[in-house]
């Protein structure tokens, strides 16, 4: 049991250029924009009206998932508009999440530290990619329903002056639904907190979860847990596209009462 | 009297441990009434399957801001 490692919670400094420190989870990471950009520049090369068998593998994924985000946006031309916020989000996941699993992860050292840890177990990566989707979800609210509607949202200060003249029950409603819009504000932090910490939380256990069964029996005992952290990392990914979209269809679609 | 780390590793276990159960009992739910949709409506399968991983994802938060407590705690 001496080789037991639990991997801690932040990543480690595989090593430096100048001053920035290249943790492992980064080249994870990078290993997987690579793969994409690869993949991306092979097949727009080699694009064909009739598709190959990389290209017919690529559009039924693309159909696959379109199908799945017309059901959270409910009409496929903003399904078009957000797919490459969402869908970069859900491959880079997926395929990263994915990476963490092949055998040498954790296990080839360059130095004192492992090489490869699965990119999600960096929090900073998380919490960038939350960061990007929250925001980008109130960049396209602005261009979508415009500023002031946008910021109304959340400061209904609008309808609290327009309540003062329909007597006093209006007037309580409004002030509930001021104190609402400014409890808005606190739930969009906490989007970003629950985003971030989710893929980081359920990523980091199964790599505890896999090194620890590793190091108890290393022979078949870790293959029914591998399955479940490929199962996990799907739907990780999945999550984290359809909760992005979901916020980015709410903050693009028009507050109520204002349609007329 | 406890010291003050097996204080703070005592409420570690409590803060995630307690904090697991009322997410953990709504995921259930969610899990259980989506199957018994389905299975009431098996081509619904595709349609139940989103709105099922939404629910489940923010019946989650509430784990997770107990895993945050568990981060910060000293």
């Amino acid at each position: 049991m001496d080789n037991l490692h639990i991997p801690t919670i932040a990543p480690e400094v595989v090593f430096q250029i100048g001053s920035i420190n290249i943790t492992n989870t980064m080249i994870n990471a990078w290993i997987a924009i690579l793969i994409f950009l690869a993949l991306g520049v092979f097949i727009k090369k080699s694009i064909n009206i009739r598709p190959g068998k990389l290209q017919n593998a690529c559009e039924y994924f693309l159909e696959t998932l379109l199908g799945y985000f017309d059901q959270v946006t409910g009409d496929r031309e903003k399904t078009m508009r957000f797919l490459p916020i969402v869908g970069s989000i859900f491959f880079f996941i997926l395929l990263s999440n994915w990476l963490g699993l092949i055998p040498g992860t954790g296990t080839l050292k360059f130095g004192h530290n492992p090489v490869l840890r699965p990119a999600a177990t960096d929090l900073n990566l998380n919490l960038a990619m939350a960061l990007v989707s929250v925001m980008a979800s109130h960049i396209y609210g602005f261009i979508a329903v415009g500023f002031f509607t946008h910021i109304g949202k959340f400061i209904q200060i609008k309808n609290f002056f327009k309540s003062l003249t329909k007597g006093p029950i209006a007037i309580f409603t409004a002030f509930i639904e001021l104190f609402v819009g400014l409890l808005e504000i606190i739930s969009e932090i906490a989007k970003v907190i629950s985003l971030s910490f989710r893929l980081f939380g359920n990523v980091f256990a199964g790599e505890v979860l896999l090194s620890v069964m590793a190091a108890l029996f290393a022979a078949l005992l870790p293959a029914p847990f591998m399955l479940l952290e490929l199962l996990v990392g799907l739907i990780q990914a999945a999550v984290f596209a359809m909760l992005t979209l979901a916020y980015l269809v709410v903050a693009t679609s028009v507050p109520h009462g204002e349609h007329n | 009297m406890l010291d003050h780390i097996s204080v703070v590793a005592l409420a570690k276990v409590f803060a995630i441990g307690v904090g697991a159960i009322g997410p953990a009992i709504g995921i259930g739910l969610i899990g259980s009434k989506a199957m018994e949709a389905i299975g009431r409506n098996p081509e619904a399968a595709g349609k139940v399957f989103v709105p099922m991983l939404l629910g489940m994802a923010f019946a989650e938060a509430i784990a997770i801001y107990a895993l945050v407590v568990v981060f910060t705690l000293k």
